[in-house]
């Protein structure tokens, strides 16, 4: 009785797997991506930010994995995503301790004068929820691959 | 003077990375270093030495705190300086061949350099939190060298309790420096001396001494926290030479020194340290004519010469003082020597028991006659640098008006005995090894060279010096030293000769006493086999080793036990237990200190699509309750997910609602990733288990509504999130107030957490990971 159910389980997930969610995916993952990053550069002034937008580009992949498999979705990074954890810590850091060259203090914001045509004014505070976004990309991917190949 | 400071440090990281070149034989060039800092400190002696004025450098650090990197030298200051720089010299050279070949010499040196600035800072700081931190490194640094041999497990047993110890003694002192400055208002140690009368009358008194005197004991290895100093004898011999007799234990005894003109009181402060000094050093003089080993011996014997100095401290007249600064020159001269000997000896014919060893002297006479000579210094002999301080001694004793006579008669009777035994262990290690017939093959001897030898004799020819020449070490530095202790200037001067006197009688007496106490011990080794620990009492299962190791393991079972009960792998159990706390903890405040009241002034009707959401949320939970299959339970969680999005935005808060949407994805493909390896829904067959967590659960719903009511009774202060929306466009140019906070207003907290993301992503790598290689294996 148990084992049935067991197996059913198993299937209701193996059918997750159609073609059309795979068809799908291949088109959502570089729309969900570029939204990912459209919702990074509203932060500022509407609703979003580095984390939902990291969140969101999780989602993208982990929609792409749940369509193939794990290790296809591997296969569309160079290096293994952890890479992306102290990338952007690095960038986080980095971002803050720029200030302190110029005499400010630690994590103050810096601002371009001229601000660009579609992001807006774009500042140190960008590259500081950059390095969020690229950190929560990272950790929910890592999270992702090692429970995938592990469990 | 902060820049030597810094190159130390830097140093020692740099050295880290000379592994190659660790096993050339030009690697000893690095005794440079201390050198370089031996001369340059020498610089100072000059303006020093008149006692009037002392350097001070002054470097801001963190103002705000009132913490400073200020240094200053005085004679007390430069008188460790110069110790530590100069045996460290002798000790860097020594060690380049006892250790040559060590394929982690470079790592040695490492440590070594890393203790050599820690202390230099301690010594030299001129601020108490400043002096902390140093203190603290001297503490890990030496945790490094005394476990260097780290495949030994009594080494790293031994390293563990130094670090325990001395660094549980940190933990009283930064106490005490806190309260210090709070009650005085500076750290500055020298702004301190203007508030002595403020510190000795505040009501913290007692409490600031007490946990100094905890941080300086344990440092300097006073009863009952002495045991570390004999265990970490497990150290390479030239880290017992240069720690554990010349200068990391005596940090200590310069904390006693440095805080004596502030602290001191007359009778507590002085009284306590007498005691505890006076009962230190004679009881370890007494213990180290059990011991066998050379190191053995001499370490208890470094212990009662630490007793002797906080003893003199104690006492604090002008002459004591004036014996106890002496003694420091006097002790790190001759007990360096012994212990660089020693391990010439152990390095020569891989033994250091003295029952086995004999005429040494005829394979290497240098070595024996520095040795002698320091034998001769320990017990007081005269034209040696120890005899001068031993007059001093009892001399100080004499003078003291502190106590009765009968107390004098009784403290120069300690003090003759411990003397006594001082000279004799001298005596055990200088005389037994070298002299008599030579007890092992020449060609089994392997010889010391050129840089094992020096250190010990140049170290024996300083004593000679200055037991024959003592206004050499006078008017150089032991003068102002006294000064930097006492608080005046000091009216005497060190002599050879201060005529017949009680005092001569006394020197000739602790002579005599030592070579007749050496002549029985003599005896009684003859008659022991070797290889054996002489049994020194059946009291040693009370001795304060044991018990603080039974207090240690005791602590651990008990950790272990508490560990084992809430964290017991059950995540059921670790939900049911936070939540029962919560509940009860935040529950009692509700009902004892609250006066819980509904207010329905703010609250708005229901809407149709609210109550919609409302209907869907508890349709939701009836399904998680009474299904029996995983992915229904998951994917009704995903459905109260969402439906609180709803609410968040029907309220109005679109940043929230993005993220909890998102999030609930997330968390739902996470668990159906992982649904199909695990076995199928547990049917609780136990009906106790389901009541018990429907009560846990109904109870923290409860409690949880009462409190969401309660918090609508009492008018929201709107200033906090007011300044936010007025400032978040005008100062950080973004019309997102959520994301300005995060990103601008409170960032060095959301850089925190994105590190804590990314800890538990290592977290959950290395667990699984880990797991799946154990498996196969």
């Amino acid at each position: 009785m148990a084992k049935d159910k067991d197996d059913l389980e198993r299937k209701t997930v193996l059918k997750l797997q159609n073609t059309f969610l795979r068809t799908a995916s291949n088109y959502l993952l570089p729309l969900l991506l570029l939204f990912s990053v459209f919702v990074l550069l509203r932060g500022h002034y509407l609703p979003g930010g580095g984390f939902v937008g990291g969140l969101i580009a999780s989602i993208a992949f982990v929609l792409h994995s749940f369509a193939y498999n794990t290790r296809k979705t591997k296969l569309l990074f160079r290096r293994d995503p952890f890479f992306l954890i102290p990338s952007g810590l690095i960038l986080s850091f980095v971002s803050a301790v720029l200030p302190t060259l110029i005499g400010k203090n630690f994590l103050s914001a810096l601002w371009f004068a001229e601000s660009l045509e579609v992001i807006g004014s774009v500042g140190s505070a960008l590259i500081f929820d950059l390095g969020v976004y690229l950190v929560v990309v990272g950790v929910v991917l890592t999270i992702l691959f090692t429970i995938s190949e592990n469990v | 003077m902060l820049f030597p400071v810094l190159l130390i440090f830097i140093a020692a990281f740099t050295l880290l990375l000379t592994k190659r070149f660790a096993q050339s034989k030009y690697y000893r060039i690095i005794s440079l270093l201390p050198f370089g800092l031996f001369a340059y400190f020498l610089s100072f002696l000059p303006a020093v030495s008149d006692g009037k004025k002392a350097v001070f450098f002054s470097n801001s650090w963190i103002p705000q705190l009132g913490i400073s990197l200020d240094f200053k030298i005085d004679g007390l200051g430069l008188l460790f300086a110069l110790l530590i720089t100069g045996i460290g010299t002798l000790v860097y050279l020594y060690s380049s061949s006892y250790l040559r070949g060590h394929p982690l010499l470079h790592r040695f040196y490492s440590y070594l350099t890393m203790f050599m600035g820690a202390m230099l800072g301690v010594v030299l700081s001129d601020n108490i939190i400043t002096l902390f931190i140093f203190w603290e490194l001297t503490s890990i640094s030496s945790f490094f060298l005394i476990g260097f041999n780290n495949e030994d497990e009594d080494s790293r047993k031994s390293a563990m309790w130094a670090l325990s110890l001395t660094g549980l003694g940190g933990f009283f002192l930064l106490v005490s420096f806190t309260l210090i400055g709070a009650v005085a208002g500076t750290y500055s140690i020298t702004e301190l001396l203007n508030h002595s009368t403020d510190l000795i009358d505040s009501q913290y008194y007692y409490v600031i001494i007490f946990l100094l005197f905890i941080g300086a004991f344990t440092k300097s290895a006073q009863f009952p926290f002495h045991f570390w100093l004999p265990g970490a004898m497990k150290a390479p011999t030239p880290v017992s030479a240069y720690l554990h007799s010349a200068t990391m234990v005596k940090a200590g005894i310069y904390l006693l020194a440095r805080f004596s003109p502030v602290l001191s009181d007359g009778w507590v402060w002085n009284g306590t340290l007498m005691i505890v000094g006076g009962m230190t050093m004679s009881v370890a003089a007494y213990i180290s004519l059990f011991k066998r080993d050379m190191k053995g011996i001499l370490a208890y014997s470094t212990i009662s010469a630490l007793g002797l100095l906080v003893f003199f401290i104690g006492i604090g007249t002008e002459t004591a003082l004036f014996a106890a600064v002496t003694f420091i020159l006097v002790h790190a001269l001759y007990k360096a020597t012994f212990f660089l000997s020693a391990g010439i000896v152990d390095h020569a014919v891989h033994t250091r028991d003295i029952r086995l060893l004999s005429g040494m002297g005829k394979a290497m006479p240098f070595v024996a006659i520095a040795v002698f000579i320091a034998a001769l210094s320990s017990a007081g002999i005269p034209l040696t640098f120890g005899f001068i301080s031993k007059e001093l001694f009892y001399e100080s004793v004499f003078e003291s008006s502190l106590f009765y006579e009968w107390g004098i008669y009784a403290l120069l009777a300690l003090l003759l005995l411990t003397n006594a035994f001082i000279g004799t262990s001298g005596f055990m290690v200088g005389f037994k090894p070298f002299l008599g017939s030579l007890s092992h093959k020449p060609e089994d001897i392997h010889k010391p060279d050129f840089y094992l030898w020096l250190p010990p004799v140049l170290l024996s020819i300083c004593t000679l010096l200055f037991g024959v020449l003592p206004s050499l070490a006078d008017y150089g530095i032991v003068a102002s030293a006294t000064k930097s202790v006492f608080g005046e200037a000091v009216s005497q001067h060190l002599a050879i000769w201060h005529g017949f006197s009680p005092v001569l009688l006394l020197s000739l007496v602790t002579i005599f006493l030592a070579f007749l106490i050496y002549i029985i011990v003599f005896r009684k080794i003859s008659g022991e086999k070797s290889g054996q620990e002489v049994k020194l009492h059946s009291l040693e299962k009370y001795s304060s080793k044991a018990v603080m190791t039974t207090i240690a393991v005791g602590i651990r079972k008990f950790a272990f036990s508490y560990t084992r009960f809430f964290h017991n792998g059950y995540l059921r159990i670790y939900l049911s237990i936070i939540i029962a706390f919560t509940t009860l903890i935040v529950g009692y405040k509700l009902f004892t200190d609250v006066d819980l009241k509904v207010n329905t002034e703010g609250l708005s009707a229901f809407r149709i699509y609210e109550f919609a959401v409302f209907v869907l949320i508890l349709i939701s939970i009836f399904f998680i309750i009474i299904t029996r299959s995983r992915l229904t339970a998951i994917l009704g969680t995903g459905v109260i997910g969402y439906c609180i999005c709803l609410i968040f935005v029907f309220y109005g808060a679109p940043d929230i609602a993005i993220t909890q949407f998102v999030i609930d994805t997330l968390t739902v493909v996470l668990f159906i990733l992982v649904l199909s390896k695990l076995p199928s829904f547990l049917g609780y067959s136990n009906r106790k288990v389901i009541i018990r967590d429907a009560i846990i659960a109904g109870f923290f719903g409860i409690l949880m509504s009462m409190l969401t009511l309660q918090a609508l009774v009492y008018p929201s202060d709107k200033s906090v999130s007011n300044f936010y929306a007025e400032n978040a466009y005008v100062v950080a140019k973004g019309k997102n107030v959520v994301n300005i906070i995060l990103v601008d207003y409170r960032g060095f907290d959301t850089m925190i957490e994105t590190i804590v993301l990314a800890i538990a992503a290592v977290g959950v790598y290395s667990i699984l990971k880990y797991k799946t290689q154990d498996g196969e294996r």
